[in-house]
This record gives C-alpha cells, sequence and structure tokens, in this order.
C-alpha cells in the first residue's frame, strides 16, 4: 500500500476498499515504528488525524471525489497550525501555539487532506543538514549516519521513509530541493509568490516560497494545485488563478528544449553526482527533448548575493522574536536591555545567530551601500541573465547539489563549506524562479537530484518534465533499505 | 574587507544578542570568513543597474482605507510571558 500513488489511494478510498482512517491509522504506525531512527517529526498528531480522517471519511461517503480527501500528509514545522506547537524548529517557539492557520494549512484542510504532523526543520530554515534543529538532528533514511539535507530536511526524509504520501516544505535558497537530491523524492519550489506566505514564518521575505515534496511529479502537482492560489493577506501573492498542473502532466516533451547549465558541472561537482545527471538528461533526449548548453557566468555569484539578501532579510524578520508578545523569555530580566539580549542569546541557535550578525552587519551604517545595495543589483543581473536564457529554451536542467548527502557533523565547523551545499540552487530563488528536483540514478547507493528551472509560472512544464521522465525510468521508485 | 572585534560587538547591540565573551574570537572568525565569501559580488561591475527587491518587478498593492483587522487581544495574550490588565509587561524602563 505505501508504494501507491496519491491517485490510486484515492481511487481505493472512494471504492471503500479501505477507509481513510484505516490509511491514517497505518502511517501513524510505520511513524512510531520507524521515526524514532529519524526523527523527521518535532510533533506527531494523532487525535487530531483520526477526527480528520472520520471527517473524510465522511465525505468520501457522501459522494466527494477530492483528490486529496483522506490522503495523509505532514507540515514542516513553519506553518502555523492552530491548537499545535509551530516551533521552527528553534528553542524561541518552543512554546508557541499559532492563534490562526497558515494560508497552506487552510487550503489542505479544506481539500480533506490529513495533518499526520509537524516535521523537523533547520531552526528558522537556516541550514542544509537539518542539523540546527533545537529538537536534534534528522537521519537520513538511505544511510542513518547521513544528513537530509536542509532545512526541509523532516519533511524529506518523512517522504524518502514512507511516513507521509507528501509534505509541505519551504525554499528560501534550496530548501526544498536540496533535501530532495539528498533523500530521493522529488521536490518543487513554485514560483515567487504562487504560494501564500501568509502563516509561514518569515526567514527572508524577497526569497522565502512555500512548496511541496512528494515521491513522484503526479503527487506533487497534485498538492501544489491545492495550495497555490492568489491570498490577499500575503502582500507578494502573484495575482494569478492556482494552474492547473493535473490535466496536461501527461503530454509529451517531444521537441521541448532544455538548457543545460555548463557552469553547474563546474570542479565543485562530484563525477559520480555528474555521471547520474547526465544518465537523466540523455533519457530526457531520448523522449523528444532537444538539449542545448547554455551557459549562465554570473550565477556563480548567487551564493554571495544569497548570503547577503537572506540574512539582511533575517535580521529584520528575526527582530520580533524580542521575549515580549510570544516565544520564549528569559528568565529574571534586570532591565529592558538585558531581556532582550539574554532572550535572543538564549532563544536562538548558532546558525541563526550567525546570520543575524551578518545581516544586521552588511545592514549597518556605512557598510549598507558596499554589501546590501550592491547584493541587490547584482541580484538584478542573475536575474536578467535567467531571462535571456529563457528567450530561446524552454527550460532550465542541471544538478541539484555537487555532492549526495554529506556525513553529520562534516561541516560542523565550517559554515561557508555548508552553504556551498547550495551553490546550484540559490540562483533560481533570487530570480523568483520555479524548480524542481527529481530523483536521478543512484550515486554509490545515495541518491542524486536532476534540478529543471522553468520560466516564471511554468510549474506546468517542470512537472510533465518530471513526469515524463518518472513514466520511462525508475529512479524515483528506489527506496531506502529502511523501508 | 576585514573586521575587528568591535564591529562584532556592535552588531551583537544593534541586534540585541548577548554574546557569550569567551566566543567572541569564534563569532569573528565565522563573520570574517562568510564576508570574505560575499565580497565575491564586487568582482561584477553593477554601475547604472537598479536593486532588485521583488524577482517579478511586482510593488506593493494597495486596499481601500478601511479597518479590516478585528481586535484578537484575548486570542494573542495567553501566548506571552507576562500580561496585566489587557497590556504586556516587560522590566521597568523608566525610576
Amino acid at each position: 500500500m505505501i508504494e501507491q500513488s496519491i491517485n490510486v489511494l484515492a481511487a481505493g478510498l472512494r471504492r471503500r476498499e479501505f477507509s481513510s482512517v484505516e490509511l491514517v491509522k497505518h502511517y501513524l504506525q510505520r511513524i512510531s515504528a520507524l521515526d524514532p531512527q529519524l526523527h523527521s517529526f518535532i510533533t506527531v498528531t494523532e487525535s487530531n488525524a483520526l477526527a480528520a480522517a472520520e471527517q473524510a471519511d465522511q465525505r468520501i461517503a457522501q459522494g466527494d471525489e477530492s483528490p486529496l480527501l483522506g490522503i495523509p500528509i505532514a507540515h514542516k514545522d513553519i506553518f502555523c497550525t492552530t491548537g499545535v506547537r509551530t516551533s521552527c524548529g528553534s528553542r524561541m517557539l518552543d512554546n508557541f501555539v499559532a492563534p490562526y492557520n497558515a494560508t497552506v494549512v487552510e487550503k489542505l484542510n479544506a481539500a480533506g487532506a490529513v495533518s499526520l504532523g509537524k516535521l523537523s526543520m533547520d531552526e528558522f530554515a537556516m541550514g542544509s543538514s537539518n542539523e540546527n534543529s533545537y529538537y536534534g538532528p534528522v537521519a537520513n533514511p538511505w544511510d542513518l549516519e547521513r544528513v537530509p539535507g536542509g532545512s526541509s530536511g523532516g519533511s524529506a526524509a518523512a517522504v524518502a521513509a514512507r511516513l507521509a504520501l507528501a509534505t509541505t516544505g519551504t525554499d528560501t535558497g534550496g530548501s526544498i530541493r536540496q533535501p530532495a537530491a539528498f533523500c530521493g523524492v522529488t521536490g518543487i519550489k513554485p514560483t515567487y509568490g504562487r504560494v501564500s506566505r501568509y502563516g509561514m514564518v518569515a526567514f527572508s521575505s524577497s526569497l522565502d516560497q512555500g512548496g511541496v515534496f512528494a515521491r513522484s511529479a503526479e503527487d506533487a502537482a497534485l498538492m501544489l494545485q491545492t495550495m497555490s492560489g492568489f491570498d490577499d493577506r500575503d502582500s507578494t501573492s502573484l495575482n494569478e488563478p492556482a494552474p492547473d498542473l493535473v490535466s496536461g502532466i501527461g503530454e509529451s516533451i517531444a521537441g521541448l528544449r532544455i538548457g543545460v547549465i555548463r557552469d553547474h558541472f563546474d570542479q565543485g561537482l562530484d563525477p559520480q553526482v555528474a555521471t547520474s545527471v547526465q544518465t537523466a538528461l540523455a533519457e530526457l533526449e531520448k523522449l523528444g527533448a532537444e538539449l542545448v548548453d547554455i551557459e549562465l557566468p554570473l550565477s556563480k555569484l548567487a551564493v554571495p548575493a544569497y548570503y547577503v539578501i537572506a540574512s539582511a532579510e533575517a535580521s529584520s524578520n528575526l527582530a520580533r522574536y524580542d521575549g515580549v508578545r510570544y516565544g520564549y523569555r528569559a528568565e529574571d530580566p534586570v532591565d529592558l536591555e538585558d531581556m532582550y539580549k539574554r532572550t535572543r542569546a538564549e532563544g536562538f541557535g548558532t546558525e541563526v545567530k550567525r546570520r543575524i550578525l551578518t545581516g544586521t552587519y552588511v545592514l549597518s551604517a556605512g557598510y549598507y551601500d558596499a554589501y546590501y545595495l550592491k547584493a541587490q543589483k547584482v541580484r538584478r543581473l542573475i536575474r536578467d541573465e535567467f531571462v535571456d536564457a529563457f528567450k530561446n529554451i524552454d527550460l532550465l536542467a542541471g544538478p541539484t547539489t555537487p555532492t549526495t548527502a554529506f556525513t553529520a557533523g562534516a561541516h560542523a565547523d565550517d559554515p561557508v563549506a555548508m552553504y556551498l551545499s547550495d551553490v546550484y540552487t540559490t540562483a533560481v530563488n533570487l530570480a523568483g524562479l520555479p524548480g524542481i528536483s527529481v530523483p536521478a540514478p543512484l550515486a554509490d547507493g545515495l541518491p542524486t537530484g536532476l534540478q529543471l528551472i522553468g520560466n516564471f509560472l511554468q510549474e506546468d512544464r517542470l512537472l510533465r518534465c518530471a513526469h515524463q521522465l518518472q513514466q520511462a525510468t525508475d529512479w524515483h521508485q528506489l527506496k531506502p533499505d529502511l523501508v | 574587507m576585514t573586521i575587528s572585534l568591535s564591529d562584532v560587538e556592535q552588531a551583537a547591540h544593534l541586534a540585541r544578542i548577548g554574546l557569550d565573551p569567551a566566543q567572541l574570537d569564534h563569532h569573528l572568525a565565522d563573520l570574517q570568513q562568510i564576508l570574505t565569501l560575499v565580497e565575491q559580488i564586487n568582482a561584477v561591475d553593477t554601475d547604472g543597474i537598479e536593486p532588485l527587491s521583488n524577482p517579478l518587478d511586482a510593488v506593493q498593492r494597495m486596499r481601500d482605507d478601511q479597518v479590516t483587522e478585528t481586535n484578537q487581544r484575548d486570542q494573542f495574550q495567553p501566548l506571552s510571558a507576562a500580561t496585566e490588565d489587557a497590556h504586556y509587561l516587560v522590566p521597568r524602563v523608566i525610576e
């Protein structure tokens, strides 16, 4: 049962072959059995899930055929949920129960998807290994000694271990695509503004974008279609109707022009990952796509520009955690400044402090122009380089990550080495484009990811290309021994 | 650019983050390493280029000037560590 697609399970629910309550109990049992090794969940909401499953069964009995009705999913613990703690992986929000639901949560609830709980993540989504969670590291289901990637590490690990059919995530610099590649699942970050940021704890507001993990592009399309759409409560929400990502997914990709980003096959790329990605590209060619080499020389400046912009926005966004209105407050402050300083010293972890300090520095008097404005100008150049590329091609492709999942602790003393794990993904966020990571062949027994990048609003094309690849190959169906 | 311990202390003060004095050298080394990385952006000429803050060049939406928020104090205040008579309590700031 756990290898079936959402569509197949939904059909089984409608035919009463099993109930949503039975399906949800099965997944809750899997979480009890496997998650003590993975730690992908921060909170499992068993009673809420069973109640939601009962309601889904009632809707199914009344003839409701919503595609996600009764399907077990889970949320990254960055999406606010009424009545259930939203920790954002931080001690700062360890006691925080939001008084409202994120729009993403509302939309999936309305569609009848059943949330099993809240998934672990790097604190405030800052990290590429899920080692920065206040609740402890998450293990990669393919090798428990390795990281699942981050920041949405719990979301990726849970799908890879078949602990949920699909999960939500967020991607600021690669936080969906990089863990998807490390865990061998499909992960899509849509165009900036597609998915509402309302109720999604803010890290870097001009880059943050919600998205999906699933075992296939087809499942991801069902989820993303449900989550997307204009939201008046998000000031940067795109005023576009939710896209139809499902009906055209079966169409051929013959004639599609795919630009292969030569700059991403550089010295930093592991040769085995390169081979896997080349194999996936060759498969796209067999399916009728035309591969064209393309150079994006400015994309190598994406990581440096990203760490200025993201850190600056983070220092501003995280100023709200002052111990006054919600979240952690230090004990027995002697005065207000002591309260602020100790609250933030004790409530934030190392990486979050590092980013806030970096962001504060680049925004401070005398440095604003040299760092922040300069980075925003470079951002425009990077965005325009993509815009030019899309005048001649339909999609861009390359590896998602330079290596397979690294060993836990490997980059513990070297923040910059950790940042370079996102070397192929951050440019996509700076440009606001949609990107997807699709499983490519294993390298030395570990998953690899093919990254596809689309033009603005072309999630449908990305998912169609990914789906066609998955119809022709079985890399996305490979599973860790743990499962 | 080379930064000093006082730069780190100043940034920490502006950000209202208390730093363990024993860790200051460590923070300085981290920040120096990050700034060395980000200074790669100086390799590109950006004369005459406008800064980009929204990748889709979107501008802030305007709405009608009407009250839309409702009073949700009873839902919000229980989240605070200290409230009294509908006020948030903090340490005394005026002697």
